[in-house]
């Protein structure tokens, strides 16, 4: 059965952790890293990578607009 | 299959608008604002209007969205920014003109060029931000507060006999003849923001057929001048605010 993958790039220094992308994602995905970024922000980033199913709800959730997100069908499992 | 594989240009399915700018919002981390200037970026970016579309900022925490979005803006004095639209929007018939405009900007020292506005019918779109508070003085009460709401002005809650109730300036507006569409809607879920996104794609559609004024209020948090967290506000947000300003269309 063809599967979707996903996957989400964040920008790591523009993120300020707001963490609203962590409760609009379907699949539980995304977490707060525990390392900051230069600001001294926990950003966000894919915790459960392989659940992630490029449904793009982070993205429209985002106030930042730091998610970018990629989607693609991963054919036939075996 | 491993993300580096899954992460190619051609995969891409959501990324930034064009029409934003890289600056750094100046907005607190989980600002609704910053999600109500991306839908605007978006829905200007699939009109393909950039070139056609005229901003008029207010003050207010977004004073400075003029750095964010790469379009014209004029920037006008307290509360006054639909009576520049006005003026613009006269002078130019063919350009897109919005303005966007915070709860203590437009319900408070604004209220008469808001309505005086929308009566007049004039070719504008309305972004309104309401978020119940004062946000960039400090979350001083505003005429939208909440009966019981606390604030730094009134840390006892809202005493509606002391300063009147919640002012829900979109029902009166929404009893203007000028007055096309009048829509009250949330950012706080994907679900919401797809749907706020329609609504202001419609506005700016309608705006190009000049049949009146359209308002859009955007419920929204201020997780700063609330003391929540972003996620405790929107939850807040949902209890709270909802009951007082329900969502949906109220015109058009």
């Amino acid at each position: 059965m063809a599967k979707i993958r996903g996957a989400i790039k964040v920008d790591v220094e523009k993120c300020k952790g707001c963490g609203l992308c962590v409760v609009a994602c379907p699949t539980s995905v995304i977490a707060l890293s525990r390392d900051v970024n230069s600001k001294g922000y926990n950003y966000a980033y894919m915790e459960v990578p392989e659940a992630c199913t490029g449904c793009a709800n982070c993205g429209l959730v985002c106030p930042d607009s730091v998610i970018d997100v990629y989607r693609v069908k991963a054919g036939v499992e075996a | 299959m491993e993300v580096k594989d899954i992460i190619k240009e051609e995969n891409l399915v959501y990324t930034k608008s064009k029409i934003l700018t890289d600056k750094v919002f100046h907005y607190c981390p989980g600002c609704s604002h910053g999600v109500v200037h991306k839908l605007i970026a978006e829905v200007i970016e699939e009109m393909d209007i950039q070139e056609k579309t005229i901003a008029i900022s207010p003050v207010g925490c977004s004073v400075l969205a003029y750095n964010y979005l790469a379009v014209d803006w004029q920037e006008a004095a307290h509360g006054r920014a639909p009576a520049l639209a006005t003026a613009v929007s006269r002078l130019m018939p063919d350009k897109y003109v919005f303005a966007y405009q915070g709860d203590g900007d437009l319900a408070s020292i604004g209220t008469a060029e808001i309505i005086h506005a929308c009566n007049r019918g004039e070719n504008i779109v309305i972004i309104f931000i309401n978020n119940g508070i004062y946000g960039m003085t400090g979350g001083q009460m505003a005429p939208t507060t909440l009966e019981g709401m606390p604030t730094s002005t009134s840390p006892y809650g809202r005493d509606v006999k002391l300063a009147g109730h919640p002012l829900k300036i979109t029902d009166l507006i929404a009893q203007l003849p000028g007055t096309e569409y009048v829509t009250r809607q949330a950012v706080h879920t994907p679900a919401a923001v797809r749907k706020c996104k329609k609504a202001i794609l419609k506005a700016f559609q309608n705006v190009g057929k000049k049949n009146g004024t359209q308002f859009i209020e955007v419920v929204s948090t201020c997780n700063s001048g609330w003391k929540l967290s972003p996620v405790k506000a929107n939850e807040w947000m949902v209890e709270n605010m909802f009951p007082v300003y329900p969502l949906g269309d109220l015109k058009g």
